[in-house]
């Protein structure tokens, strides 16, 4: 498994018809330095498991168990993650950029 | 998004299709807008740029706030030549994501057990290369060594939008080559477009590091308005001195 974008969305589906909860988190604006360029994807499953990337590793973690609650309640949720950010103490960006991160479940 | 979107999208991307995800952002409401399908779309002036510009993002209209997500095809990589650069190419430009394609018609060379999960094609550039259709999306590099089956693809890939030509071979076979192809009807602009010698300038020895410096230069002219910003900013990038 090699992660491009290609064999992402192809796994997002293949999870989901396997009967798993699945969420895609995508980069939607970045504000200065940032890791992964907008469109970015990654998916995560109900599981805890994932593939690709929205930043350089730095808030995978957060996103992560932030997905779960979005494939548990079916609702989208946007993130936001910067130094400027409460968040910058879990999980902050340490090239000092800000992104937004789309959480979506898979229906 | 449902599972209908991913799966349509991720057809469209098998098929070698522009399309882009529209997300609005306050009803949490995605949908699938195919290439073809833009103009008559509602977002139509939007789309049309953000797939112009190859660019993703939030834009607000009428007050409310979409996401869209450019979903272009997966750049595409031919090779002329199943040689033993071609080996170490092949998997290296997959890692990249890009679509690779290996052309050869000498059976011998062109053989899956020397391309294991490589698409490898045994037949001559130019009964393959008219059906897949080079796109501004592809990447044509010749290896082969063997004008009569190089020439053959230069021809196609010369007069065709690939956003990438390149032909191994030293300065001077590549100078002979050149003169070859005007011959053959071509004009020196078109020829000026071959890169060659082929590859980022590294050092390379093995045929691996050749590939590696093949991969390289690839990567730079997809990426030729970045280079060339990087080139403004005086960072140093390898790729700034060869697209220079």
């Amino acid at each position: 498994m090699i992660a491009t974008q290609t064999e992402i969305l192809a796994e997002a589906e293949a999870w989901k018809r396997a009967g798993k909860g699945v969420a895609i988190a995508t980069v939607v604006e970045t504000w200065g330095s940032a890791p992964r360029p907008v469109g970015s994807h990654l998916i995560i499953d109900d599981a805890g498991n994932f593939l690709g990337s929205v930043s350089g590793g730095c808030v995978e973690g957060d996103v992560v168990v932030e997905a779960m609650d979005v494939i548990e309640s079916g609702t989208p949720k946007m993130l936001e993650f910067g130094v400027a950010n409460e968040m910058a103490w879990r999980a902050g960006l340490a090239c000092g950029g800000k992104i937004a991160v789309y959480v979506e479940p898979v229906r | 998004m449902d599972l209908q979107l991913l799966s349509t999208l991720n057809a469209e991307r098998a098929s070698r299709r522009a399309c882009l995800v529209v997300t609005d952002l306050d009803a949490g409401a995605s949908r699938l807008v195919l290439e073809a399908d833009v103009p008559a779309d509602p977002l139509a002036a939007d789309l049309l740029q953000a797939l112009r510009t190859n660019k993703s993002g939030v834009r607000e209209i009428d007050g409310k706030r979409y996401f869209i997500t450019v979903q272009m095809p997966p750049v595409r990589v031919i090779v002329i030549g199943a040689v033993h650069i071609s080996q170490a190419l092949a998997p290296m430009a997959k890692l990249a994501d890009f679509d690779v394609t290996i052309v050869d018609p000498r059976t011998a060379f062109a053989s899956p057990e020397r391309f294991p999960d490589v698409h490898v094609i045994a037949e001559w550039p130019d009964a393959v290369l008219p059906r897949m259709g080079l796109d501004r999306y592809t990447a044509f590099v010749a290896l082969t060594h063997d004008p009569k089956i190089d020439d053959m693809g230069l021809m196609l890939a010369l007069r065709s939008e690939c956003f990438y030509v390149g032909a191994l071979g030293s300065r001077k076979s590549h100078e002979k080559r050149v003169a070859r192809l005007i011959e053959a009807g071509l004009d020196a602009g078109a020829t000026a477009r071959i890169r060659a010698p082929v590859g980022l300038n590294i050092g390379a020895v093995t045929p691996a590091e050749i590939a590696v410096s093949i991969l390289g230069e690839i990567v730079a002219a997809l990426r030729a308005e970045r280079v060339a910003a990087k080139g403004r900013e005086g960072a140093s990038l390898v790729g700034a001195q060869a697209a220079a």
